[in-house]
């Protein structure tokens, strides 16, 4: 259950929270199934949280390498990029 | 002017007063060019001309950058230009800012068709328009590497929700080569999969430059992709077949950074929302329990569990209220950061039920008692609470006991 949520996208998660909490709303559930959808509820909430927290933006380029694949290098916008990281110029 | 003036002074004020007419400032003139001539300085002298008259025009060498293609006389151009006075011997000329090939009429028609033909196919119908993700995990911009686009959506990205991850598709978005790139980045993007959403993007152009976005070809890519494409070419009042076909338009690059990614701050203030909402609701079903069971304690004249039951529920109601207005205090405070309401979130902990003052009833066989049927059956009670259990022994069951439900 949890690698479940673990690997949900934001809207997912934020759509069964939502769910969870008409449950709830609902009046009709058992305390073992309240206890359960609480339980769940949390981790669906951390899950929303940890896709908001805090991290590094990445930005990448793609460029040619040989064999005619691409391939991903980090770009900045600042940095003037050397015709021969420019695949298709 | 009374006064008697000298040549240049005239010259001078003649020029000036060209100068500083506004629309002359900038004016666009049609025409042909004769009398072509480049000097070693690299400015050109040209005239343009038409049926009934000739202006002379120069070009600097600075500007030829801006040119695509090899002026040379008997060429209909359109110039822009601002009109003045060489002060040296008095002509009127023009000082050219750029020059296109006067071929706009002929780009209006074939828009026009293309436009028509896709439209009859029903690349436009709004019914097919796939819908963008909310929060897309990875953004995909096809675009030029260099140049101010990419750093404006870049720099807008980072304002909304830092942390986002954008791969860049590099392409030429410009000239022969350009439309072709264009399909090629999207045919990569959904072969490999590696975004969830994708820009094309570029800066505001001429008709000439935004050409490469009316291409039939990239207009059927744009149709084919299985990701949802944002479309984000010139300024406003441009428009390409690309818009149309793509699955939003955005009017400008840093518009459709603005549409692909959400403001950080405002999700994070929606998920402190439901989640209030969630343990509030949570509370409301624990608290509901109890009152039935409560209920049920009064009429069976259980004097000591009654009077544990009451205090629990009126710690329920103390800590229920003094929770709703903690999260409405969290709310209202707009100026806290989304990351230090999401810590508060990470606080949550399922099993901080009982140290909230909560207890559950189960069987010497740890089955849990949630009903009067199950309790009134059970000679002994565990009661679960936050620092261990206790083991009630119920002595007497009323015999006039019936369910309430």
């Amino acid at each position: 259950m949890d690698s479940e949520i673990e690997k949900m996208t934001y809207e997912q998660a934020v759509f069964e929270l939502e769910m969870t909490v008409k449950a709830l709303e609902n009046g009709s559930v058992s305390l073992d199934e309240s206890v359960k959808l609480y339980q769940r509820g949390v981790r669906l909430s951390n899950r929303c949280a940890e896709l908001l927290a805090d991290a590094e933006n990445k930005v990448s380029i793609l460029t040619q390498t040989q064999g005619n694949n691409l391939a991903e290098k980090p770009f900045s916008p600042g940095r003037e990029v050397p015709e021969s990281e420019v695949p298709f110029e | 002017m009374n006064a008697v003036v000298s040549v240049e002074e005239l010259n001078r004020y003649v020029n000036q007063l060209i100068s500083n007419d506004s629309e002359l400032r900038i004016v666009r003139v049609r025409g042909e060019i004769s009398n072509y001539k480049r000097y070693p300085s690299g400015h050109a002298y040209f005239q343009l001309k038409d049926t009934r008259a000739q202006v002379s025009c120069v070009m600097f060498k600075g500007q030829f950058s801006q040119v695509a293609f090899q002026p040379a006389d008997g060429q209909n151009v359109i110039l822009q230009a601002r009109a003045g006075i060489y002060e040296q011997d008095g002509r009127f000329q023009l000082v050219v800012y750029t020059i296109q090939q006067d071929g706009i009429g002929d780009l209006f028609r074939r828009f026009e068709l293309l436009k028509n033909k896709l439209k009859e196919m029903g690349l436009f119908d709004e019914e097919r328009k796939r819908p963008l993700p909310l929060l897309p995990k990875r953004i995909g911009v096809i675009t030029s590497p260099k140049g101010a686009v990419i750093s404006d959506i870049i720099h807008v990205l980072s304002r909304r929700f830092p942390g986002f991850d954008l791969v860049l598709f590099p392409s030429a978005v410009q000239g022969a080569s350009a439309a072709n790139e264009l399909i090629n980045g999207i045919k990569y993007f959904n072969s490999a999969k590696i975004a969830d959403v994708i820009i094309i993007a570029r800066g505001g152009g001429s008709i000439e430059d935004l050409w490469c976005f009316n291409d039939e070809r990239l207009a059927l890519s744009i149709a084919d992709s299985e990701i949802p494409i944002i479309s984000a070419v010139g300024h406003e009042t441009d428009f390409t077949i690309c818009d149309f076909v793509a699955d939003y338009r955005a009017p400008t690059p840093s518009a459709a950074a603005e549409i692909v990614m959400p403001d950080k701050s405002l999700l994070a203030q929606d998920v402190i929302r439901l989640t209030n909402a969630f343990r509030v609701a949570h509370d409301r079903t624990i608290r509901d329990k109890y009152s039935r069971l409560n209920q049920l304690m009064h009429h069976r004249s259980l004097s000591a569990p009654k009077a544990f039951i009451d205090m629990q529920s009126q710690r329920i109601d103390y800590i229920s209220q003094k929770l709703e207005s903690s999260f409405n205090r969290l709310i209202s405070s707009r100026s806290d950061k989304y990351s230090i309401l999401i810590e508060k979130l990470r606080a949550l902990d399922p099993d901080s039920i009982l140290s909230r003052g909560y207890a559950y009833l189960t069987n010497p066989q740890r089955e849990i008692i949630d009903t009067t049927t199950k309790a009134i059956s059970e000679p002994i009670w565990n009661v679960h609470m936050k620092d261990g259990t206790i083991t009630v022994r119920i002595n007497e069951h009323s015999p006039d006991y019936s369910n309430e439900e």
